[in-house]
């Protein structure tokens, strides 16, 4: 076991080493390309025994993953945003081909307008393709999600493909301490992948994928499908409890940080949940009673946890890094209707929209979120999500426009300057 | 097609063949009856006839069309395994299974025996548009795979709306005007050539000992290795189904489907037609045409179609 500084990237091409992947295929695309550089180079000096192969989109690279997954090697891949969207077609198919495979992405808001920072649009919109989903807030929890996600895909009850994200710049660039365990204590833990019947071979010849006739077969596939992800949350706490076994760290599908006796409890996921956890202690210092709960686990969607944990709360504020255009948070909904009608549920629950395209979430804004929801509880009414924007941030997108309205017409005077000349 | 690159087939068959004669042809076909192709499908004849010389030690890797009907759950007409992907990406689809199975070679997880031949199934839709870009890759790749696309001219199981491969003039779903489709059939051959794959060959299943070489010669190099089988459609092109054997053999003897191979930089004309049918006892067999002859015949667009056909033979160096 090593402590060494490595970025979210570099995390996850180490998760994808020590698990023994057999099989990388690939395609570029930032913030993402630091993990399939660094599995390329581990190749070409041979600290890596597997093969990796650039596709030529995201389509071509999610087929050619479940497809060599369902011959029976193991596989991992990677991709980012518009890269995600560009091969969802195949993120449902091969959900559906009970091929599994582990894929990371790093999040990146979608267009348009064109970013490279980060958000959860892109992971969200996979939420219903079949694929699980395990969010991390720091590059440990990525390498750590790396092995927990072979486990998890790879286990008989689930057979399913598991997305691990991380955000974009704040956890794809940024250095921290990383735990690498050696390679064995790798391999006694994530163990060799069995595909048992989920392979294609000449004396044992199989269809995959194949048309149905009718809702009878297609539901029954899909339920299947949807069943198997559901299994995979006995599974899931099952692999983590046993990663704390072998390597001495907790990660629970659903981290919770200061609940217990707090009366507010933000609710958030991914790295900006850290920004969160920091703010639970000044608000602490400063006497209110906050925790944050942070599902690591999207899909299947641990919904036992989040009433066990937002149980008896007085107000919970859902801040979503991501927003459905005519509704608000998605995660704001997911928690409402796991919440609905229970017992003890929290009276007030409130949605926030915040961190779109890598925007910050200051300190103050943390505590402002905590004064609406005390509000909130007091008047005994939620207000309508708020979307997190200052007055300032304004002005400055105010002053962008300005600017390239003086320029243009600045422009234009010189331009029809010129041309009074040439008459 | 330029010139430099055409050559005639060699009299003297020197190379190896099995098929010598038709009688040579396999006599027990592999590939079950039953399916949900239409009567007459030119696609499912050649398919049979390939499938005997691919042999069941194979897997197919299907794109969206009309063949994705073949493997309806629970069934399937194939003795080897199948794969459905998506309507682009099955070349991406053998990328993936074909990889899969060197790595289990290599790593001595899977003996030599439970390898397959990795093959692509897919129509013109797929081959001559949506699924190009992942073919121009699995081929730029070297990708050591075959690749059958029938090539029924239209998007056919959606009810032959045209596609690239649609030919000039031809009445569609989406081209129903006084003149059919305005556009001309894309060059599929000469796009798949241009990359200097292993092998690239046109076919019929019409022409069932030509086919069954090229299959057999394909099956013998490694790379990627692609057919284009022309497939007579009774319903895309309406003609009645018992005539898709004389619409096949018309469409080589008129010179409209030529019938040729691509090996070593080379492209060889495998079935010359000497003394070419004129294109119109093609074309008027089939009810996509038949406004070239009904109420009056229209004399300028059969002769365009009649001066593309000599044209391209004119090119050929015989």
């Amino acid at each position: 076991m090593s402590r060494t500084l490595l970025t979210g990237n570099g995390a996850a091409a180490w998760g994808a080493r020590l698990a023994g992947v057999d099989y990388i295929p690939a395609f570029p695309i930032t913030p993402q390309t630091e993990i399939i550089e660094t599995i390329a180079k581990w190749i070409d000096t041979d600290e890596m025994n597997a093969r990796m192969v650039t596709l030529e989109s995201e389509h071509s690279m999610i087929t050619a993953a479940g497809a060599a997954a369902a011959t029976g090697v193991r596989v991992f891949t990677a991709t980012s945003s518009q890269g995600l969207l560009y091969g969802m077609e195949m993120l449902y198919s091969v959900a559906g081909w009970r091929a599994p495979f582990v894929l990371v992405n790093v999040s990146r808001g979608l267009s348009s307008p064109l970013t490279l920072e980060p958000d959860h649009n892109d992971i969200l919109a996979a939420r219903d393709s079949g694929c699980l989903q395990i969010h991390c807030s720091t590059c440990q929890e990525v390498f750590d999600s790396m092995l927990i996600a072979y486990r998890l895909a790879e286990d008989e009850r689930v057979r399913l493909p598991v997305i691990v994200n991380l955000d974009g710049f704040y956890l794809s660039f940024t250095r921290e301490p990383v735990e690498v365990p050696d390679q064995k204590a790798v391999r006694d833990y994530v163990g060799s992948y069995d595909p048992e019947t989920t392979l294609f071979r000449a004396s044992a010849p199989s269809s995959q994928g194949v048309a149905v006739l009718g809702g009878g077969p297609y539901s029954y596939f899909r339920y299947e499908l949807h069943l198997a992800a559901r299994n995979a949350l006995r599974v899931y706490d099952q692999v983590a409890e046993e990663f704390g076994r072998h390597f001495g760290r907790e990660h629970a599908a659903v981290e919770a940080y200061r609940v217990d006796d707090a009366d507010i409890a933000f609710v958030m996921m991914g790295s900006f949940a850290t920004k969160a956890r920091a703010a639970v202690d000044r608000l602490r210092d400063a006497g209110l009673r906050v925790g944050l709960v942070r599902p690591r686990l999207l899909r299947p969607f641990p919904e036992a946890h989040i009433k066990r944990l937002l149980k008896g709360k007085r107000g919970v504020a859902v801040i979503d890094q991501n927003l459905s255009m005519g509704l608000g948070g998605v995660l704001h909904s997911e928690v409402a209707s796991a919440l609905y009608g229970q017992d003890g549920a929290p009276a007030m629950l409130l949605s926030f929209v915040a961190g779109l395209g890598g925007r910050d979430i200051a300190d103050e804004e943390f505590f402002e979120m905590v004064a609406v929801t005390q509000r909130a509880i007091e008047k005994g009414e939620a207000p309508p999500p708020r979307l997190l924007y200052t007055q300032a941030e304004l002005r400055e997108v105010r002053k962008l426009q300005a600017i390239a309205h003086v320029e243009y017409e600045e422009l234009n005077r010189a331009s029809s300057a010129n041309e009074g000349d040439r008459q | 097609m330029s010139k430099t690159q055409t050559k005639q087939a060699p009299v003297s068959e020197a190379k190896v063949t099995v098929y010598r004669r038709m009688k040579d042809l396999p006599s027990t076909h592999l590939l079950g009856s039953g399916t949900a192709m239409c009567a007459g499908c030119g696609g499912l004849e050649a398919l049979h006839e390939v499938y005997d010389v691919i042999g069941a030690k194979s897997i197919f890797v299907n794109a969206a069309g009309c063949m994705t009907l073949l493997s309806v759950y629970p069934f399937t007409p194939f003795r080897g395994s199948w794969l459905y992907t998506a309507m682009a990406s099955a070349p991406a689809g053998a990328q993936g299974v074909r990889d899969a199975l060197d790595i289990l070679k290599q790593k001595k997880l899977m003996s030599a025996e439970e390898d397959m031949e990795v093959v692509v199934l897919t129509g013109d839709g797929s081959a001559y548009g949506m699924g190009l870009s992942s073919t121009s890759g699995a081929m730029e790749r070297g990708l050591d795979f075959l690749y059958l696309c029938y090539d029924n001219e239209g998007y056919g199981n959606t009810g032959q709306q045209y596609s690239g491969a649609t030919p000039h003039a031809a009445r569609t779903a989406t081209s129903k005007g006084e003149h059919g489709f305005a556009g001309y059939k894309k060059d599929l051959f000469s796009i798949w050539t241009a990359h200097k794959p292993a092998y690239v060959a046109t076919v019929i299943g019409t022409e069932p000992l030509d086919l069954a070489r090229k299959i057999e010669k394909a099956k013998s190099l490694k790379g990627p290795r692609l057919i284009i089988a022309m497939a007579p459609c009774p319903t895309g092109w309406n003609f009645d189904p018992q005539h898709t054997v004389e619409v096949g053999r018309l469409a080589v003897r008129t010179g409209i489907w030529p019938l040729k191979e691509y090996v070593d930089g080379n492209v060889v004309h495998t079935k010359v037609p000497h003394e070419r049918v004129p294109v119109e006892e093609y074309l008027k067999l089939q009810g996509r045409f038949r406004h070239l002859f009904e109420p009056q015949r229209d004399e300028t667009m059969l002769a365009e179609i009649q001066a593309r056909a000599d044209a391209y033979w004119d090119g050929v160096t015989q």
